[in-house]
């Protein structure tokens, strides 16, 4: 079955500049007044990967995905999608990516049929070709047999699928996904990021916001934004043995809150944090750190039932990214 | 390639926009029977025309002059007898009830005065409760004592051997354009200018802020749709229906109250289309300033409403309201557009007539697109 032709005559001979990759961001910036959203922000994004654009709430993620979906120009930098800037070529941009966001923008009001007609109708879809993606979407989101009711009666996961189908009806090679699995169980996360990745597989280039780990891990390149700068770029392993320099340990004892209170006073300590039941230590420029936090909270009676060293996991990542970048702001203003 | 520049893509939005419609059957009703209704409340119920007022009688004189004068009142479809006093302390009563809006009072001496050719006084109380209608009463009563006057010094020069007597001014009467002097002549012009504003202004405003509100906007947004494609899709359903109304209005107005349209067609037309134009203009600019449906509500319901129900001229003639009152009136765009309506559809008045009212809507109208597009375009774009 060939579903997804179409994008490949769609972008050749258009596409001036970087054949590999499908977004590439240089020095982008954008202010609000003196308020600087996103700081000099520079990536690449290779065609059919799956790009994970994490960071906290009020980061610059939003503000940099809208960039790149030429809704507004950036203040200083560039960007191209596809090939083409975003700044001054956003409507060839517009009709070359699909957009989905948390808020599975459907109408509520209308059929599940009447909504792909409509989202087909301004991406300018029609007859056989409409039919045609009307399927595929319908067959893909498993949504066959309730092509006639109402948006609003769909489940979270019956929605997210809609939406997704509606943003690709036009066979994007570039697809947006705002924080795509926001308020979706489980399972349906799982079934999306089935879908996802077999677009990625089809050569779709995928540009993904997210709030959960698990799903970052699924990336093949991942960017952390914290408070408008990109304080971390590449694959999750890449970005796991950044932390080779540190030796991470878990531990298990019997008063979590206060051993990481104790362990942050050493000067070897780099970075704690509460994991599950447990807690993970960073240390950096120390030898047998196991024995000397095994001593530290055996000293002050606390019993120590597990204390093991282990692969940073990516939240270790960024929490130490972002605790680097918090000491050399502060430094700075001292 | 270059046919796809010059094209737009709007049908898709004014289907999508049409199944809404046609879903939420509360708004298709507003808009379609809502004019209907309003039209028959206004045209029925809503009536300036001051007759049947209740009038008591307190006749201290009971003569047959006294019950000649009477009469002259109750002839005339402006009075209706309600009760004849047999004291003076049953008026207060009457009034204080409502049984009665007018208390004439004549004197025991009033026959005598007559033949003695002295001038009668009668007493006539009125309720002053609504100011309007009380002023028309007094009118109507003065005119009716006035001729009674009139016969009865005539007949007293016919006693005294004069013939041919002649008035020094004879007063003939025509009243144009609305000579039965209803008043929903009157007011189904100002109706179509009431209901265009509100279902303008109320409907675009809405359409657009609920995309909004719903996050849908974002997707249109990131869509190769512009934002004129955008404005027209969302507009052109709401314009075909206001116009349905506005047909529905003349076509009920012409049947119910014979009021049928003396002026050109066409010239009704164009001067109905630059005033929605401006109104829709109205309805985007107030989707550009509020994030949520309610508000949107809130506010496009009170500056369509209100100034066009009470200022625009449509119920309250502009006249007699105070000078600061007045110079808001010339704001509004419904006070232009009611004076080329009446022109055309009572008068049968050619462009000449109402040439600077269209000429004010135009510029209204291209005033409220230009703002609200510059807005729309920072907002969409």
């Amino acid at each position: 079955m060939k579903l997804w032709k179409g994008h490949k005559e769609q972008l050749d001979g258009k596409a001036p500049m970087d054949n590999d990759c499908a977004v590439v961001a240089e020095e982008l910036t954008k202010k609000f007044g003196k308020f600087i959203a996103v700081d000099h922000v520079s990536f690449k994004v290779k065609r059919g990967e799956i790009f994970g654009f994490l960071g906290p709430n009020g980061a610059g993620k939003s503000t940099t995905i809208r960039m790149l979906c030429g809704l507004f120009s950036p203040t200083e930098g560039s960007a191209h999608v596809g090939g083409f800037d975003v700044a001054t070529q956003p409507d060839e941009i517009k009709s070359r990516i699909g957009y989905m966001s948390q808020k599975f923008s459907l109408y509520e009001d209308l059929t599940v049929e009447q909504n792909i007609n409509f989202y087909g109708g301004i991406y300018g879809l029609e007859g056989a070709r409409l039919e045609e993606r009307k399927h595929w979407v319908i067959e893909m989101a498993g949504l066959a047999g309730k092509e006639s009711m109402l948006a609003h009666t769909l489940s979270g996961g019956w929605r997210q699928r809609l939406a997704l189908g509606c943003s690709i009806l036009h066979e994007p090679p570039i697809l947006f996904l705002d924080e795509p699995t926001g308020g979706v169980d489980p399972v349906s996360r799982r079934k999306f990021w089935d879908l996802i990745y077999d677009l990625s597989h089809r050569g779709v280039t995928i540009f993904v916001t997210t709030h959960y780990m698990d799903e970052a891990e699924h990336c093949h390149t991942i960017g952390l934004i914290y408070t408008g700068k990109l304080i971390a770029l590449g694959s999750p392993t890449e970005l796991k043995h950044s932390l080779d320099r540190y030796s991470v340990f878990e531990v298990q004892c019997s008063n979590t809150v206060d051993a990481m209170e104790l362990l942050r006073g050493q000067a070897w300590a780099a970075e704690t944090s509460i994991f599950g039941s447990a807690f993970h230590i960073s240390t950096l420029n120390v030898s047998d750190a196991e024995k000397k936090i095994q001593g530290i909270l055996t000293n002050e009676k606390i019993a120590v039932s597990r204390i093991e060293k282990i692969i940073p996991s990516l939240e270790d990542v960024f929490i130490q990214r972002i605790a680097e970048e918090d000491a050399r702001k502060n430094g700075a203003r001292n | 390639m270059k046919l796809h520049l010059v094209s737009l893509n709007i049908l898709p939005i004014v289907r999508k926009e049409f199944r809404q419609i046609k879903r939420d059957k509360r708004i298709l009703s507003i808009l379609l029977f809502i004019p209907a209704l309003m039209l028959l409340m206004f045209g029925y119920a809503l009536n300036f025309d001051v007759k049947h007022t209740s009038m008591a009688v307190y006749d201290e004189d009971r003569s047959s002059v006294s019950r000649e004068f009477t009469e002259q009142f109750f002839i005339s479809e402006y009075f209706t007898k309600v009760q004849t006093l047999e004291s003076k302390a049953e008026i207060n009563n009457l009034l204080d009830a409502e049984k009665a809006r007018v208390v004439l009072v004549i004197p025991s001496s009033f026959t005598k005065d007559i033949q003695r050719g002295r001038a009668a006084s009668v007493q006539v109380i009125v309720d002053g409760t609504n100011s309007n209608a009380a002023a028309t009463v007094l009118g109507y009563i003065n005119a009716i004592i006035q001729q009674y006057s009139v016969k009865v010094m005539t007949e007293s020069f016919v006693r005294m051997g004069q013939q041919n007597i002649t008035m020094p001014i004879d007063f003939e009467p025509r009243v144009w354009y609305n000579p039965e002097l209803e008043s929903a002549k009157f007011l189904v012009p100002g109706l179509i200018a009431f209901i265009l504003m509100v279902t303008a202004v109320v409907s675009t405003a809405l359409a657009i802020v609920r995309e909004r509100e719903l996050g849908t906007m974002e997707q249109l947004m990131v869509s190769p749709i512009k934002p004129i494609e955008l404005i027209l899709g969302k507009t052109i359903p709401y314009t075909i229906i206001s116009l349905f109304a506005t047909v529905t209005i003349l076509f009920l107005g012409s049947i119910l109250f014979d009021v049928s349209i003396k002026g050109s067609i066409f010239l009704l037309s164009l001067v109905t289309f630059i005033f929605f134009i401006g109104s829709l203009g109205m309805g985007l600019l107030i989707s550009t300033m509020v994030e949520t449906q309610q508000l949107a509500f809130m506010i496009a319901a009170i500056v369509s409403m209100l100034p066009t129900f009470i200022l625009s001229g449509f119920v309250f003639p502009i006249r007699n309201m105070p000078i600061i009152i007045q110079g808001i009136t010339y704001l509004l765009p419904a006070r232009y557009f009611l004076v080329a309506l009446r022109a055309i559809i009572l008068k049968g008045a050619g462009l000449s007539a109402f040439w600077d009212q269209a000429l004010i809507l135009t510029i209204y109208a291209v005033i409220m697109i230009g703002i609200s597009s510059l807005r729309m375009r920072k907002i969409l774009a």
